[in-house]
């Protein structure tokens, strides 16, 4: 039953996490940046999980729910902007976003 | 008895004027203003008549105005005998003069043509101050009017504010005066320390018991406030300058009524100085070193106004002398007289200039005596009161003045007498230069209409008989006994000396005259000391003047103000704006940019905690 070692998972969670940052970092999209900001909460909640499974605690848990709601939350709100942003500049380009500077 | 119906007249003058004065006809505003001040002068006449002898004061509280700790002060009015010939006095001339500024102002426009309602606006106000300050019943009350009449006095010398000297003059006034009321208040804090009050009744029922030291300061604070309004060494040289006001503001304010403040002040407070001797010599001394000084200088005057001016100190230290000696009565008696016989010489010089279309220098005059028979008349009245004339009303309160100067320290007297005779000179020479002789000016002279002469004429009546007005004994009872015997000697030396003034004046500008110029000319180093005022305006000026403002320049603003509070205030801004300008370089508005920053930030914190504190136990 425990044949997959802690340290996998975790190593797996920082992965997903590093995608997640380089993804936000480097995309231009705002729908794919959108995607990498799920991924890197994704790779947090498996981090929650994985503690909570081998400390035999539930708050592991817990917040890995409480951050699937904000994440979904956060998809609606996120969703409506972006297509907000589309509708009045035609464009998803991220750099293209900067109207609070210039 | 409504007391404050007094004050309030003209203030309801004021008012009217100041606030409609501007859309009333030149008639309207004229009766608005004299009737204000008539009807304080009848009310005034009907309260004292009601009050009966007077010998208590009679107070009104009205409301308390400042209650803290130990500091109770009301707004009270009190009438006592004082206060009875004070009122007669200010009001009555201030009816005349004000009659008389309708006559004299009738062609005013002034600048923007507001001269004429601003004028008698001012004039009321100076009336209700004037009043507060006559009635006041404690210090702070007096001191109100005090400062009252001072600003009044301000915008008045500086009436025509488009001339320059006008307005220095009246800036001159405010801050000379500025002393003497520093003076006055520092008198204030000590009377409220030492007695816990400022009503007169309180304060003079306590003064038996208190230490000479603390009198003996009070009373020379107070006589340094004196000083200031009064006109006397060193801070007489406002008054001169204050000759750039209309001619009626010089009779009222600057001869007849607000510069006696300081004398009625020090009569006032006789209980005080019954007790600090020194302090009473202090004031006798400074009246007749005043009095002899002035009247030199009104020698050498050739401006007629500035003779007067001069002539105005001059007898303004005659009455500190008559307070000084313990002669109170003598001294308010003067005071009285005086602003009989000096608002007429004002009020008749200004009918000069009237005539003469606004010409002041009296090389220019001259032959005016059957031109302007009228002025002629009252005013060779009002000179011949101030020299002292026998049975004129200056005889008899100089005199009375002059012997108890004398049983006071005799060289005081001779003093005076000396003085006397000068007045009469200079008084009379000005009258020769006027009126006597040939014509030297070019204008064409004009009588002044009977709405300025009748005021005169009744001013000369009283300075002609207003000697037979017995103040003296009206005061007997409200101030000490002093021993004044009637010396006929002193008399007939001092009126001697007042006549061969006359006498001098006569042949040196009427029989033959040019030997006026030849004897200046044979002591000319005297001459132009005096011509020039003894320079003590140059000696201020360099004295006190030009280090104040260059003081004021260099450390004051250059350094202080321009040097520090500005480069505090600039630097808080300019600090706030590099500061500003660093931190907007990262906020670039670019997302990932940001995201760049948290990135570095959270690694950062990872390699501090980890690498550099060990872990998180």
């Amino acid at each position: 039953m425990t044949a997959v070692p802690v340290s996998w998972f975790l190593t797996l969670s920082a992965v997903l996490f590093v995608l997640g940052v380089c993804g936000f970092l480097f995309r231009r999209n705002i729908i794919t940046v959108f995607m990498s900001i799920e991924l890197m909460l994704n790779a947090v909640n498996l981090t929650f999980i994985t503690f909570s499974y081998q400390l035999k605690q539930v708050n592991g848990h817990l917040f890995a729910f409480f951050v699937m709601v904000v994440a979904a939350a956060e998809a609606a709100v996120g969703l409506a902007i972006i297509l907000t942003v589309f509708k009045n500049r035609n464009t998803l380009n991220i750099d293209e976003v900067n109207s609070m500077k210039n | 008895m409504q007391l404050w119906l007094i004050p309030i007249l003209p203030l309801a003058g004021f008012v009217i004027n100041g606030v409609f004065g501007r859309r009333f006809s030149k008639g309207l505003v004229g009766s608005v203003a004299i009737g204000s001040v008539v009807l304080a002068f009848a009310w005034a006449l009907r309260v004292i008549l009601a009050l009966g002898d007077l010998n208590t004061p009679h107070v009104e509280h009205y409301f308390t105005w400042i209650q803290s700790g130990i500091v109770n002060i009301g707004c009270d009015f009190a009438v006592d005998r004082l206060t009875a010939v004070m009122l007669m006095v200010v009001t009555g001339i201030g009816s005349l003069i004000h009659i008389y500024a309708t006559g004299y102002m009738a062609h005013e426009h002034g600048p923007n043509f507001g001269g004429y309602y601003r004028f008698f606006a001012y004039l009321n106000l100076f009336m209700f101050f004037m009043l507060t300050l006559v009635l006041a019943a404690n210090y702070l009350v007096l001191f109100v009017g005090w400062e009252g009449v001072g600003l009044c006095s301000y915008l008045l010398i500086g009436f025509y504010f488009d001339k320059k000297f006008a307005t220095n003059a009246g800036n001159k006034a405010f801050i000379v005066n500025r002393i003497g009321d520093f003076g006055f208040s520092l008198a204030m804090f000590l009377i409220l320390i030492n007695f816990k009050s400022l009503d007169f009744g309180t304060v003079f029922g306590q003064t038996a018991g208190a230490s000479p030291t603390v009198l003996t300061t009070i009373g020379l604070l107070l006589l340094v406030g004196a000083c200031g309004k009064s006109a006397q060494l060193p801070l007489y040289v406002w008054l001169p300058d204050a000759m750039a006001g209309p001619t009626p503001v010089s009779a009222l304010i600057h001869a007849a009524t607000m510069v006696t403040a300081g004398v009625y002040m020090c009569a006032r407070s006789f209980p005080i100085y019954a007790h600090a001797p020194d302090a009473l010599h202090a004031i006798a001394l400074i009246g007749i070193v005043t009095a002899c000084f002035a009247a030199s200088i009104g020698l050498a005057q050739n401006d007629i106004k500035k003779v007067f001016a001069y002539s105005t100190v001059s007898q303004l230290g005659y009455m500190f002398v008559g307070v000084g000696c313990g002669a109170y009565s003598a001294g308010i008696f003067h005071l009285m007289t005086h602003a009989f016989f000096k608002a007429l010489l004002f009020l008749g010089s200004g009918s000069v200039i009237h005539a003469l279309s606004g010409e002041q220098d009296m090389r220019n005059m001259g032959g005016l005596r059957s031109k302007i028979p009228w002025t002629f008349g009252t005013m060779m009245c009002a000179a011949l009161a101030i020299s002292g004339f026998p049975f004129t009303s200056g005889f008899f309160s100089k005199d009375s003045i002059l012997i108890a100067a004398y049983s006071y320290a005799p060289w005081m007297y001779w003093v005076g007498v000396i003085t006397a005779g000068m007045t009469a000179f200079y008084v009379f020479r000005a009258m020769f230069m006027t009126f006597f002789g040939t014509y030297r000016g070019h204008e064409h002279p004009h009588e002044s209409p009977p709405v300025m002469y009748l005021p005169l004429v009744v001013l000369a009546a009283l300075s002609l008989g207003g000697g037979f007005i017995p103040i003296p004994e009206f005061l007997k009872q409200f101030f000490p006994p002093s021993l004044i015997e009637e010396n006929f000697t002193l008399m007939a030396i001092s009126v001697a000396f007042g006549l061969g003034g006359i006498g001098l004046a006569y042949v040196m500008y009427v029989l033959k005259p040019g030997m006026a110029d030849s004897l200046a000319g044979s002591v000319k180093g005297l001459y132009t000391l005096v011509y020039n005022k003894y320079f003590v305006d140059e000696i201020y000026d360099a004295a006190v003047v030009r280090p104040l403002v260059s003081g004021s320049r260099t450390v004051l603003w250059k350094t202080l103000d321009a040097g520090l509070i500005d480069g505090i205030v600039n630097g808080v801004g300019t600090m706030s704006r590099s500061v500003g300008s660093l931190l907007r370089l990262p906020q670039s508005g670019n997302i990932r940019s940001y995201a760049s920053w948290v990135l570095l930030g959270s690694v950062i914190v990872i390699v501090t905690v980890v690498g550099i504190l060990g872990g998180v136990k």
